[in-house]
């Protein structure tokens, strides 16, 4: 296909890429280590250090590249989880239908009856906030939303006859699910991946604000906020840099999504 | 091309129309109509045909200067009763749409608001208009309604949409355009969506009510032999051109062009020989169901008692009318629907009823092709995975020795190599089919089931798959189950035939037997509904009827 990307597109595609590449190589990239004191508390920006120091004297940059790679992975494992978990539920609602779907349904709908914020407040007062266990519940918490689309995706391609064709050649359900309705699921799924992403990267962040997320002296967006937090009373503009951090990701990660969702409405109307 | 000469004043008068996709670039524009010029005097009907992709639709639409969205109308004159309906202003352009234009559908139920009574609906038109308050137009509906001969005319306005049957929707849709008093109407395809059956009345319907109203038409359809019952001229169009534009006897008789005389003598191929012979002993039929009841929900039984055989290397054809449960038969044999009684038996063993539990064997020798080769295919798998993966499932082939057997299959449906590469989208209807066909063959199956594998086609390629399937019957000695509503396609493939009017055999027999008289009610009707490419056919059934029903 020969059709140019809009502009919102390259902003959102330079904005991923950078993070990705600030997130893989953060602690290598970073001047300093990541607990190291190195100045007095809230140094203002651009002079010795480029952010900044934080509340306790550290660098901010440094900090930032290590927030990078803890809040961006820790992301990115937590919506893998959902989506296996997510998708291989949903295709087998879809193909299994029946009894089996309506169990799966109507599970899916009691945890989406919860608010996950509350839900993970609850899990995680009682747990140890280890990194594992962060992963595991926002997985399972974002696997209902995600099982929600894997379904509709699937129903519509379950009902077609090339489906009905595998079934007559009497093939396992694996076959069905990953060789018939995972290819043509796909772009829907890898936008909502996109999605799932930046609400993750949210969620973590008010975890870890809230103080329940990552645990410090470990460096994550949200924990930064929460720890400089008081600079604000100080007109300090410390805190806003680990906030301008999650926006602009969550921006960009959008913008793109935006443009596959839209093309994939258009492939569709298309056929 | 020489015009027609209209014995009546011009009415409509289109001078090269061209309308082309809009790419921002000229080099990427495509042109969908290349110049195409006609004439329709008053009370005229012009009949558009060609296959999908020709541009009928897209030319109809552009005289009421409606153009779908990314394909303006680029060069060219629409000229109505004198006015140039491309130069007129957006409210001009309103007021002709429906007042002086009107378009009937070719889905009239998905074009009716199914929470508004049909009566407001179809009087909505003439009220905004302003041609007639809606007393008035509630009284010319009511006329029409009686016309167009729908059942309890004087209360037929007061039903949904959902309580009448799609035969009548579709005469409603015409009253719809009727009741503005129209110039000239266009009718996009406006029978081909139903049964013969019903296509005779609507036809009849909408003959009458237009030479009764002195009503100019444009006829748009893909079958020769229903525009020759309405049509006073016909245009042949094709990738958007015009092949042929003459009137409706000259075009028939005496086609000037190839490609019109390969549609006039469309499904005349014959089966070698005729039909085959009956053997005299009766050979163990390959698939044999016998009292066979079904359905999907507990108490609406879809088949009832039903009994087939399908003797070997010969087609039995099952034809009715949708809803008669002729899929449903497909997918009782192919286990997908277990049968709530009867028995199933295959090449002279017990058929396991449910699919899950049939032996890989049981489900390589019953094949099955499809309606649609769009969804047939997986459009993410190239034609080699396709074909490839029964291969691999029934008879174990892989690699090197999978992949020449694809390309002999390939061959075999008169593709060549190349298109093991392909993916689905890159594929004609025609040649998804083959591919579809390919696949079952891949198997080397006994019996292939059939069902309405031509109807979504165009009528030339439908000929054509018809007949490969003709040839691979003689080649590799299968036997097909082959379910149409289209009793041309009848008589050119089958043997045997059953017809099934809701959910019990009416009538079966060998082809020649169930075709010739004395044949039941249903059977008759049935055979007298199928348009025949001559003029002046739609009368004669007519006539026929009038005078049976006189007769009793």
């Amino acid at each position: 296909m020969t059709r140019r990307y809009p502009v919102s597109v390259w902003i959102g595609a330079v904005i991923v890429v950078l993070f990705a590449f600030l997130a893989a190589f953060g602690p290598w990239l970073a001047p300093y280590g990541e607990g190291q004191i190195v100045g007095d508390v809230w140094e203002p920006l651009f002079g010795t250090y480029f952010l900044g120091t934080d509340n306790l004297g550290r660098d901010m940059l440094t900090r930032m590249l290590y927030g990078a790679q803890t809040t961006v992975g820790i992301s990115l494992a937590a919506t893998t989880v959902t989506f296996l978990l997510g998708s291989l539920l949903g295709f087998l609602a879809a193909t299994a239908g029946g009894a089996i779907d309506q169990l799966v349904s109507r599970g899916v709908d009691a945890i989406l009856a919860i608010p996950p914020l509350i839900f993970g407040l609850v899990v995680l007062s009682v747990m140890p906030s280890s990194i594992p266990i962060l992963i595991a519940v926002m997985g399972v918490l974002f696997a209902a939303p995600v099982f929600r689309v894997a379904r509709a995706v699937a129903m519509d391609i379950t009902v077609m006859e090339y489906v009905e064709v595998a079934r007559l050649r009497g093939e396992g359900p694996f076959w069905v699910m990953g060789r018939e309705i995972l290819p043509n699921a796909l772009t829907p799924l890898v936008a909502e991946f996109g999605l799932r992403f930046s609400y993750t990267m949210l969620f973590l962040s008010a975890l870890s604000f809230l103080g329940l997320g990552v645990q410090p002296p470990t460096a994550d967006w949200g924990g930064i906020v929460k720890e400089n937090s008081a600079a604000l009373s100080f007109g300090l503009v410390a805190p806003l840099i680990p906030a301008a951090a999650i926006a602009i990701m969550t921006i960009g990660v959008n913008l793109v999504v935006d443009w596959v969702l839209n093309r994939t409405s258009t492939l569709r109307r298309g056929s | 091309m020489a015009a027609v000469e209209a014995d009546s004043p011009t009415l409509l008068d289109v001078r090269d129309l061209r309308i082309e996709t809009s790419q921002a670039d000229p080099a990427d524009r495509s042109q969908l109509v290349k110049g195409v010029s006609f004439t329709v005097g008053r009370g005229e009907v012009l009949g558009l045909i060609g296959e999908s992709g020709a541009g009928k639709s897209t030319i109809g639409l552009a005289t009421m200067a409606y153009a779908r969205p990314g394909t303006p109308i680029s060069d060219g004159e629409v000229i109505l009763d004198g006015d140039n309906v491309l130069d007129m202003a957006p409210v001009a352009v309103r007021r002709l749409r429906g007042q002086r234009v009107a378009y009937v559908a070719q889905s009239a139920a998905a074009s009716f608001n199914p929470a508004l009574r049909l009566g407001e609906q179809i009087v909505e038109p003439a009220v905004i208009h302003d041609v007639s308050s809606a007393e008035e137009g509630r009284a010319l509906a009511g006329e029409l309604y009686h016309r167009l001969g729908l059942p309890d005319p004087d209360r037929f306005g007061e039903r949904y949409p959902h309580q009448v049957s799609g035969g009548q929707l579709q005469r409603a849709m015409t009253v719809m355009a009727l009741v503005c008093k129209p110039d000239l109407i266009v009718f996009d395809e406006p029978t081909t969506a139903l049964d013969v059956t019903t296509q005779i009345e609507v036809l009849a319907a909408i003959k009458d009510a237009i030479s009764d109203l002195d009503t100019a038409a444009l006829y748009i359809s893909h079958d020769l032999a229903v525009v020759a019952q309405i049509a006073d001229s016909i245009m042949v169009l094709r990738y958007g051109e015009t092949v042929e534009y003459g009137e409706t006897g000259q075009v028939l008789h005496s086609p000037r062009e190839d490609y019109t005389r390969a549609l006039v003598s469309v499904r005349s191929i014959g089966h070698p020989g005729g039909a085959a012979p009956i053997p005299a002993s009766a050979p163990e039929p390959v698939l044999l169901m016998s009292g066979i009841t079904a359905g999907y929900r507990r108490g609406q039984t879809i088949l009832d008692d039903v009994t087939v055989a399908v003797p070997p290397g010969r087609t039995v054809a099952v034809v009715g009318e949708s809803g008669s449960g002729k899929s449903t038969l497909a997918r009782v044999a192919m286990g997908l629907l277990p049968p709530w009684a009867g028995e199933l038996r295959f090449d002279g063993a017990a058929l396991t009823p449910h699919l899950k539990r049939r032996r890989r064997e049981e489900l390589r020798t019953l094949q099955m092709i499809y309606q649609m080769p769009d969804v047939a295919l997986n459009p993410r798998q190239e034609v080699k995975e396709i074909i490839g993966r029964p291969l691999t499932r029934f008879l174990g082939l892989r690699g090197r020795k999978r992949m020449d057997r694809v390309v002999e299959l390939l061959e075999h449906i008169d593709l060549d190599a190349s298109f093991a590469d392909r993916l689905p989208g890159e594929l004609s209807g025609g040649q998804k089919q083959r591919v579809c066909i390919a696949r079952a063959l891949a198997a080397e199956p006994k019996l292939i089931i059939c069902d309405e594998v031509t109807s979504a086609l165009d009528p030339l390629v439908a000929d054509g798959i018809l007949e490969l399937l003709l040839r691979l019957q003689r080649e590799d000695d299968l036997s097909y189950l082959f379910i149409t509503h289209d009793l041309a396609t009848v008589k050119v493939i089958a043997d045997d035939v059953v017809v099934m009017y809701q959910g019990k055999v009416v009538c079966q027999g060998p082809r020649a037997e169930v075709m010739s008289p004395p044949h039941d009610a249903y059977t008759d009707l049935l055979l007298k509904s199928v348009p025949e490419m001559k003029l002046g056919w739609l009368e004669d059934v007519l006539e026929g009827r009038r005078m049976e029903a006189a007769g009793n």
